[in-house]
């Protein structure tokens, strides 16, 4: 397999294509419906159907090509793989980096492999506007992208924003009945978040001319050349946890994701728990971390983030069991999720980042998968509170065994993907942060109680209303997209040295950069 | 090749039956799988392409309409558990290969174990045969490989698992047959044998955990085998969500030997234990953390509530899961651990006194319970004391000794249970009545109905309460006198408990134990007279109707019954000359010899005579228990639940299980609950947060900006004092600060 991507070339073009595939799809779509508009402005209901066919097959192509990655890219390698450097804004010293590691590009194969079962989860019950949501799914998908290839700051930030406004609208647009108030707060949060990032990026440009004095936005030169005061680096890591902690989100910056995952269409909420929570997440991983070790393991800072992480661990299972609306407990189950994702990220050793990294992946796969579910469920049903269902199992026995298996990934029962996850980052921690591992452990108690009550609640119980016992079980359409990520849950679960043989050169790379410096706050070896 | 597989090859075992070992785990998850998609397939019925063109769209309504019926038709079944409540019991369309794939998968698997077994006797075995499948979690230093460990003591667990579970198997043919779920229960039960043998058959700590949660996953889901009854589904996620309490437990042993020693396999563990100071607070923190999930997978104090609430699942589940296999998990553990346990005193005095505390309380609310599957979950939670006893005071043989012979008579009991509640279910069922068919009040003289269940169940009453020569005798007796033993001089007696010596702690722990044996003779006694003897208080209409179960389910009951008889042989002790002695001691001698010998040091013998004498005091203790009940109950006052009076005072604090579910709700959950909504939710996250910051600072911005568009008001005189004002003030700021 490598020797034939190999001579295709396939590393010097896959990042740009996968960048820019998206966005041409949105413009053929633009066009299509602009063509296909009758004299009365509105699109006939037969177009509109073939754009989601249009949607889902750029999407299918993007996922296919993405996957030689997994054999092109060498995740040992030190340098950057697949990398793309061209000029890009030469007056600001801007240029257009691209490059991934493991880390990256795992992420890259989860948001393009959950793109294809995002658009199938809202098949049919996106009705209004297909043009425009298409299209925005589209260029959503090149910013999440974008933010995981990019090794050019200003470029990073242009992506990072470009994720914003697709999101916020599709929210805006297509969500439910408070999705102005969500969208809104959604925007806001992240936007507060970024502005202070955008400063911080902007002074590090400054901070690291080059020879002619001009600014330099490049990742890599950044890391070699900056020169901070420890004080300056306490500021700017400030800065870009502001951002990081909102997108992932940590305790307490988290209020906006239980309102946006409620208000946003299904495939809004899969693709924001999937694949737009791990953009905080690698955030820390790739900028806020390698970028101010000293920053990142003051002694101050560390406990702070570690206590926050561990507030959200056990704050987020808690507020989760008491949810009367499903998709609310998903969404504190996040918050609880990625609280072990940043425990592990901070406890900074060989198995907690490993286990981070995998909490990451493994969230998105089951997370998604729970989110599909619950669609599947609202467009039966119209209600997405848990007092409206009850002993459904007997009448969707397939919906309740997907389900359980998800439900039971999420709980992080050892077979499944939540287990490895868990498991690595408490083992790690362990070592160097044992109270807070400790108090962190006890979430596993929790998550087995806010979804087992739930589970009992819908799937349990007698089937009393009569609404209920008219539902129709899954039909092959929402068997087949739940069926790969189910695979993923089993496979990730039994065998996921493949995975984390993908990411254990970063991961121990991150430690030794961050660790192994000393507490000045000044990055100057080169990754 | 890495040195585990070069181990491999030059081990006694290499290329015989043993290699077979991941057969074992093969056969159960296959019948999981096979059964698993018969039940699927035959139960769903796939949905319209568009979800919510709503429910009327396409599909065929008549199957979908008698569905319906079939649905609140189950919902509706009463309170006992035999579910053959529809007029024409309809079985399964797949019942004969689900009878086949269920049953047979296990009983394969019984006879691989077999041959491992008898390879096994026929090789000089010093270590573990250990093989590796593959690489599961290589991070950095952790190498945590998915791995298979057959040695003296896995065999054991796994023929105990296999065997009595294809009795079980059987047995819920017959007992299963006219359930609607009946491809569903034997996927269950199959993949529990699976999880349970990947428990006890796993190299290291984290695949043991595997199969440590994955019993707790089957257990959930047999416990809430009924689901459409809120009780049923309460009690799954009970049994669930307490046993995570003691899986973090086990989890932060794991956490806490990584950290200290680098490894998580026990050949691993077992010898880099040394770097561990013997009784320093690691070991100990270690052992304790452990048995916290010992606690809650074997049910004892404080973590015992799921179990007797786990009767609501089918009886023989009962039977295998909460009495015979998975309910040992943590006597296992204990055992599997011992050279930690063994440097780490105070936790070994720690498990034994609470297995003692558990054995006699568990006891005393077995003597006042009116539901037969109850006095047995009871019973169940104080016999695994006597377990924690035997391995908490380094007794690990006599520990495992009875939790053999108790999987004997205790399976025999649950499954004998079984089929008297099938009997008086089918007697309800052929009345139309619905009573309470597990009510031992509805029962009595059923001697007369059942003979066969009713000596085979004598047999087992007569082995758990101690009488000789029944196996439940010799383990206890064993565990007894061993404790006894070690209280008169050993490592253990001179160690320490929160500064009480170890000696008071163990004659403490043989007074509760020969307590409870007492206890166990007479609720045991009471179950036997109030179920089989006196007159019938079924029902006149009924009574025509009580037979025998079919020899289906009660052929295994016998094979049982043998088991509970003669499975003291086992382990003979040298004062009773009646065959092979301590073969179970010197079988077991290379896993844990070294763990006992440090904890009973060099200790003398008893005298004859003392050793006569305990045993006497044993025997006698039984004998008075089952005299006192037959002198003292009557079951011929017994009336029907509906009649009989409360019961007051102690009795009443007994029935009701001393309070202890009420407290829990009181002290635990509902705070939990309510903190959560109204403090964090509704307050924190609602109030402070969102309420606070978040519309706070919105409201802030507008108001910002309503007082900047007051400004313009569009008055040019506003605008000119305000130029004034302007001015003067930087006029004055650039002459102080020139």
């Amino acid at each position: 397999m490598q020797a034939f991507l190999a001579s295709l070339h396939f590393n010097s073009w896959i990042l740009p294509t996968l960048l820019l595939l998206p966005v041409a799809g949105a413009a053929i779509i633009a066009a299509h419906g602009w063509l296909a508009r009758g004299p009365d402005g509105a699109i006939a209901e037969p177009a509109s159907a073939r754009v989601r066919s249009l949607a889902l097959g750029v999407f299918v192509v993007e996922a296919v090509l993405s996957l030689g990655l997994w054999w092109s890219v060498d995740p040992n390698a030190a340098a950057w793989q697949a990398p793309v450097d061209v000029p890009w804004i030469p007056i600001w010293g801007a240029r257009i980096i691209l490059g991934v590691d493991g880390i990256a590009m795992l992420l890259i194969l989860l948001t393009t492999l959950i793109m294809p079962l995002a658009v199938l989860g809202g098949w049919t019950s996106i009705r209004e506007k297909q043009h425009s949501y298409y299209a925005l799914l589209m260029m959503l998908t090149t910013g999440m992208l974008g933010v995981f290839m990019s090794l050019d700051l200003l470029l990073f930030f242009a992506m990072w924003e470009l994720m914003l406004v697709p999101m916020y609208l599709i929210i805006g647009v297509w969500g439910g009945q408070r999705r102005l108030y969500a969208s809104l707060k959604f925007f806001l949060y992240t936007m507060l978040g970024s502005m202070v990032m955008f400063v911080a990026i902007v002074y590090l440009a400054l901070q690291s001319p080059d020879a002619l004095g001009r600014p330099v936005f490049g990742y890599d030169w950044i890391l070699a050349h900056a020169v901070l005061s420890p004080t300056a680096a306490l500021w700017l890591f400030g800065a870009f946890f502001l951002a990081f902690a909102v997108k992932v989100p940590m305790w307490p910056f988290h209020t906006w994701l239980p309102d946006a995952h409620v208000e946003a269409p299904t495939a809004g909420s899969v693709i924001l728990a999937a694949i737009m929570l791990k953009m905080g997440t690698f955030g820390f991983l790739r900028f806020a971390l390698p970028l101010f070790p000293g920053a990142a393991t003051n002694e101050t800072v560390r406990s702070v983030v570690l206590t926050l992480a561990v507030i959200g661990i056990v704050y987020g299972a808690l507020v989760a069991m008491v949810q009367p609306d499903f998709k609310k407990l998903v969404a504190y189950s996040s918050v609880s999720h990625l609280g072990f994702v940043m425990l592990g990220i901070f406890a900074l050793n060989v198995q907690s980042v490993q286990g981070a990294l995998m909490v990451n992946l493994t969230h998105g796969v089951s997370t998604g998968a729970l989110f599909l579910l619950v669609g599947m469920m609202y467009e039966r049903r119209h209600s997405r509170l848990i007092a409206d269902y009850g002993g459904i199992a007997k009448v969707m026995p397939v919906f309740a065994v997907a389900l359980s298996i998800v439900a039971f990934s999420s709980i992080g029962v050892p077979g499944t993907n939540g287990f490895i996850g868990e498991f690595l980052v408490l083992v790690g921690s362990f070592r160097s942060q044992p109270v807070y591992a400790l108090i962190a452990a006890t979430g596993v108690v929790f998550a087995a109680a806010y979804l087992l009550w739930a589970l009992q609640r819908m799937i349990y119980n007698p089937l009393s209303k009569p609404e209920n016992q008219q539902l129709r079980d899954l039909n092959w359409r929402e068997i087949g997209l739940l069926a790969p990520l189910i695979f993923a849950i089993f496979w990730m679960g039994v065998y996921p040295k493949p995975i984390l043989d993908k990411t254990a050169a970063a991961a121990s790379r991150l430690v030794e950069r961050v660790e192994g410096l000393p507490a000045t706050g000044t990055a100057s070896t080169s990754k | 090749m890495t040195p585990s597989t070069l181990q491999a090859a030059s081990h006694p075992l290499a290329g015989t039956a043993a290699e077979l070992v991941w057969l074992l785990l093969l056969l159960p998850l296959l019948g999981f799988v096979v059964n698993g998609l018969i039940s699927l397939l035959t139960a769903a019925r796939l949905g319209p392409a568009d979800p919510s063109a709503g429910p009327d769209a396409g599909g065929n309504d008549a199957g979908h309409a008698a569905s319906r019926g079939h649905a609140t038709h189950d919902t509706a079944h009463d309170s006992a558990d035999v579910a053959h409540d529809s007029g024409n019991p309809v079985r399964h369309r797949h019942a004969a290969l689900v009878s086949l794939i269920g049953p047979g998968a296990v009983v394969l698997s019984f006879a691989v174990a077999v041959a491992i077994f008898a390879a096994m006797r026929g090789a000089d075995l010093q270590s573990p045969f250990v093989k590796t499948l593959f690489s599961w979690l290589p991070v950095g230093e952790l190498h945590v490989d998915a791995a298979l460990q057959l040695d003296q003591l896995s065999i054991i667990m796994v023929l105990v698992i296999t065997g009595v579970g294809a009795l079980i198997h059987v047995f819920s043919v017959g007992y299963m047959q006219d359930d609607p779920g009946y491809p569903r229960y034997f996927a269950y039960l199959n993949l529990f044998v699976f999880f349970m043998l990947l428990l006890v058959l796993g190299a290291n700590y984290p695949v043991m955990f595997v199969g440590w949660e994955g019993v707790g996953l089957c257990s959930y889901l047999l416990i809430g085998f009924w689901f459409s009854d809120e009780a049923n589904a309460n009690a799954g996620k009970k049994a669930f969500i307490v046993n995570r309490i003691g899986d973090f437990g086990f989890l932060s042993a794991m956490f806490l030997l990584f950290a200290n020693l680098g490894v998580l396999d026990f050949t691993g563990v077992a010898s880099s234990a040394g770097q561990l100071t013997a009784g320093g607070p690691v070991v100990t923190a270690i052992c304790l953390f452990f048995f916290l999930g010992c606690a809650g997978k074997s049910a004892q104090i404080p973590l015992y509530i799921w179990l007797p609430d786990a009767m609501a699942g089918p009886t023989p589940v009962s039977a295998l899961i909460h009495a015979a296999t998975m309910v040992t998990a943590g006597v296992y553990l204990v055992a599997r651990t011992a050279t930690l346990f063994s440097l780490a005193p105070a936790a070994s005095l720690t498990v034994a006194l609470v297995g003692a505390v558990t054995a006699i309380f568990a006891a005393t609310i077995g003597l006042k319970q009116w539901d037969i599957k109850k006095v047995l979950a009871y019973s169940t939670v104080s016999q695994l004391g006597y377990m924690f006893i035997g391995v908490g005071s380094g007794a690990y043989v006599a520990g495992v000794f009875h939790l053999v012979t108790h999987a004997f008579f205790k399976a025999l009991l649950f499954l004998g249970a079984g089929s008297v509640i099938y009997a008086m279910h089918a007697a309800y069922h052929r009345t139309h009545r619905h009573d309470d068919a597990q009510d031992m009040r509805n029962m009595g003289g059923l001697r007369k109905y059942m003979p066969v269940t009713w000596v085979l169940m004598w047999i087992a009453t007569l082995a758990i309460a101690g009488i000789p020569p029944f196996a439940g005798f010799f383990s206890k007796d064993e565990i007894l006198s061993t404790v006894f033993t070690r209280s008169q001089g050993s490592p253990l007696a001179d160690a320490t408990w929160l500064g009480v010596p170890g000696r008071t702690v163990l004659l403490l722990v043989y007074g509760l134990g020969l307590a409870a044996a007492l206890l166990t003779a007479i609720y045991m006694t009471r179950m036997m007279l109030y179920t089989f003897h006196g007159p019938n208080r079924t029902g006149a209409a009924e009574q025509p109707h009580l037979r025998e179960a079919p020899w289906l389910m009660t052929g295994p009951l016998v094979v049982l019954a043998g088991l509970a008889m003669f499975g003291g042989w086992l382990n003979l002790p040298e004062l009773l000359p009646l065959g092979p002695q301590g073969v179970l001691d010197r079988w077991l001698e290379p896993v844990v010899g070294a763990a006992t010998t440090r904890l009973a040091g060099s200790e003398a013998h008893l005298a004859t005579a003392t050793e006569q004498l305990l045993i006497g005091v044993a025997v006698a203790i039984a004998v008075v228990g089952i005299a006192f009940a037959v002198l003292r109950l009557k079951p011929a006052v017994l009336v029907s639940p509906g009649q009989s009076p409360a019961s007051t005072g102690v009795g009443k604090v007994l029935e009701h299980k001393y309070y202890v579910d009420e407290g829990y709700d009181i002290a635990i959950v509902q705070p939990t609950i309510s903190g959560s909504r109204n403090v964090l939710w509704k307050g924190v996250d609602v109030g402070i947060i969102d309420g606070l910051f978040v519309n706070g600072g919105a409201f802030l911005a507008r108001a910002m900006g309503w007082l900047g568009s007051q400004l313009q008001s569009g008055q040019v005189g506003t605008y000119a004092w305000i130029l004034l004002i302007g001015v003067l003030a930087l006029l004055g700021a650039f002459t102080r600060f020139p």
